[in-house]
């Protein structure tokens, strides 16, 4: 029966990238690919100082955003579509657990986002070096893998691409922001000293609590300053708990749908 | 793909003809407006750090890297060219401090203040941009002190002013540690004394350098030797008076 599933599994999983090769996934990333190397000329004619580091910091700071939001609408608009086309509901038809659905839809995902990495990093070792891209591409990684899941959920829930692309866009923001708020919120200009600020003070904790810190992913500093290793374990920790977070989420989502 | 088509001849024959119809209209709409207008901006005053650090986005290097650029080409604006000198240095000084907060380790923004904006013929400015530079210089001298040391340059030879000079090349010397900020750098203040005929006080300088072990390179403590029997030399035939000779003397041994 285990060996039946990775293998059911592992069908939907190559379906799925089969189906980022055929909705143009692949050419949507060359462009993203074209506009980095242009940014890159463009920066280096602009700089006058440190012109590596100012090419690789600006160009992986359009690619990680980039790559994000081409990840998000692959995912959100493909799962989407397979539930109004009613594909997955004959698919959930056949001897398949619901689970096995997901998982397989989520390995897809998760190699269609490794796929997007790897081009990612191979432009970014022209202007930086190896170790610094390599530590930045494993975190991108984590980050696109959170960001897969994240999507899956929101699409599963709310089975339509503007308020589930709506709540990935604010999920984003706020989990490569939450960082800075929280700091914002501890800060000199925060006494505490009335209700209404010590509540959004816990609301703001609160938040910060409930979301990944993503800024802890993909640094464009180690790029032109040398990697930090030891960011590795944040990330690589963050990213096994927040994925399974999310797919929780979505499976118990799923499992109480009425399809 | 075309197989999927229809024939033409299933779009209505009135259709046919809007679309190049509607380029037409947008293009001689375009042809129609007034040409654009190059207009001066003044540069804003920067936000303050807290809302910056949540517009990096958890990326400050990044936003630093993007802003310096777009701060750097402020003086050349969509169809306009505005000279150095007519920038708020105020605001300029702000936007550098702030970059700086974001990415610490760059040297970007020093570099722009004393080889860009230091280089206007406007003396008030470029006080303005040395200052920075000197105080920025303070926070981390091992990794920012060529800025200094091009600031001596500028105050020396720029501002002519000896004693704006003097004072940056005695922070080199007193700042700069000896791993990290070359011998030449540290030395800058006896360079400026002997610019300003300030002989004797140059040879004490040296002197209390090579009395002090400081000096641990063979080839540097040649130089050095060598600097002062030049200066002694000089003092057995001296040169025109300087006045506050007795003054520079009394404020180096103290």
């Amino acid at each position: 029966m285990f060996r039946q599933h990775l293998n059911q599994i592992a069908t939907i999983a190559r379906a799925t990238v089969l189906e980022a090769w055929r909705t143009r996934y692949a050419a949507m990333l060359g462009a993203l690919l074209a506009a980095g190397v242009g940014l890159a000329l463009f920066t280096g004619e602009l700089a006058i100082t440190e012109t590596r580091q100012t090419q690789a910091v600006l160009t992986a700071a359009f690619l990680r955003p980039g790559a994000a939001l081409l990840m998000a609408l692959f995912v959100i608009g493909s799962v989407a579509r397979e539930f109004s086309d009613k594909v997955a509901e004959l698919t959930l038809s056949l001897a398949l657990p619901r689970a096995v659905w997901f998982v397989g839809r989520l390995t897809g995902f998760l190699l269609v986002a490794a796929l997007t990495v790897v081009p990612v990093m191979t432009l970014l070792l022209a202007f930086a070096p190896a170790p610094a891209v390599a530590l930045w591409g494993i975190t991108l990684l984590g980050e696109l893998l959170i960001l897969a899941a994240a999507a899956l959920a929101f699409a599963l829930t709310f089975m339509q691409l503007l308020p589930a692309f709506a709540a990935f866009a604010a999920f984003y923001l706020l989990a490569r922001s939450i960082e800075a708020i929280r700091l914002m919120a501890h800060g000199p200009l925060v006494t505490e000293t009335s209700l209404g600020e010590r509540l959004l003070v816990r609301l703001v904790d609160g938040v910060g609590w409930l979301l990944p810190d993503l800024s802890q992913f993909g640094r464009s500093a180690w790029l032109a300053w040398g990697p930090d290793w030891t960011a590795l374990g944040v990330a690589g920790g963050q990213t096994l708990v927040y994925v399974l977070l999310l797919s929780s989420i979505g499976l118990f989502d799923l499992y109480r749908r009425n399809l | 793909m075309t197989a999927a088509q229809r024939p033409l001849a299933a779009v209505p024959r009135g259709l046919r003809w809007l679309p190049a119809l509607a380029l037409a209209l947008q293009v001689a709409w375009q042809l129609g407006r007034p040409a654009p207008l190059a207009r001066a901006e003044d540069l804003p005053a920067p936000p303050p750090q807290p809302l910056l650090a949540v517009a990096a986005l958890g990326d400050p290097v990044a936003l630093a890297r993007g802003l310096m650029l777009w701060l750097q080409a402020f003086d050349n604006q969509p169809g306009i060219s505005i000279p150095f000198r007519e920038l708020d240095y105020a605001r300029v000084i702000a936007w550098l401090d702030r970059i700086l907060v974001l990415d610490p380790l760059t040297q970007y923004p020093l570099l722009a203040a004393a080889r860009l904006y230091a280089e206007v013929p406007d003396p008030p400015r470029q006080r303005l941009m040395l200052a920075f530079v000197q105080e920025k210089f303070l926070e981390d001298p091992d990794r920012r002190w060529p800025w200094l040391a091009h600031a001596v340059l500028v105050a020396q030879h720029r501002l002519k002013d000896p004693e704006l000079a003097l004072k940056f090349a005695r922070r080199l010397a007193d700042n700069g540690s000896e791993d990290r900020v070359p011998a030449w750098a540290r030395q800058m203040h006896i360079f400026v004394l002997e610019d300003m005929g300030e002989l004797e006080a140059a040879r004490i300088v040296i002197g209390g350098l090579l009395d002090s072990g400081r000096i641990t390179d063979p080839h540097e403590f040649r130089f050095l030797k060598d600097q002062l029997d030049r200066l002694q030399e000089q003092r057995v035939a001296p040169g025109p008076a300087v006045p506050d000779e007795l003054a520079q003397r009394r404020q180096l041994t103290e």
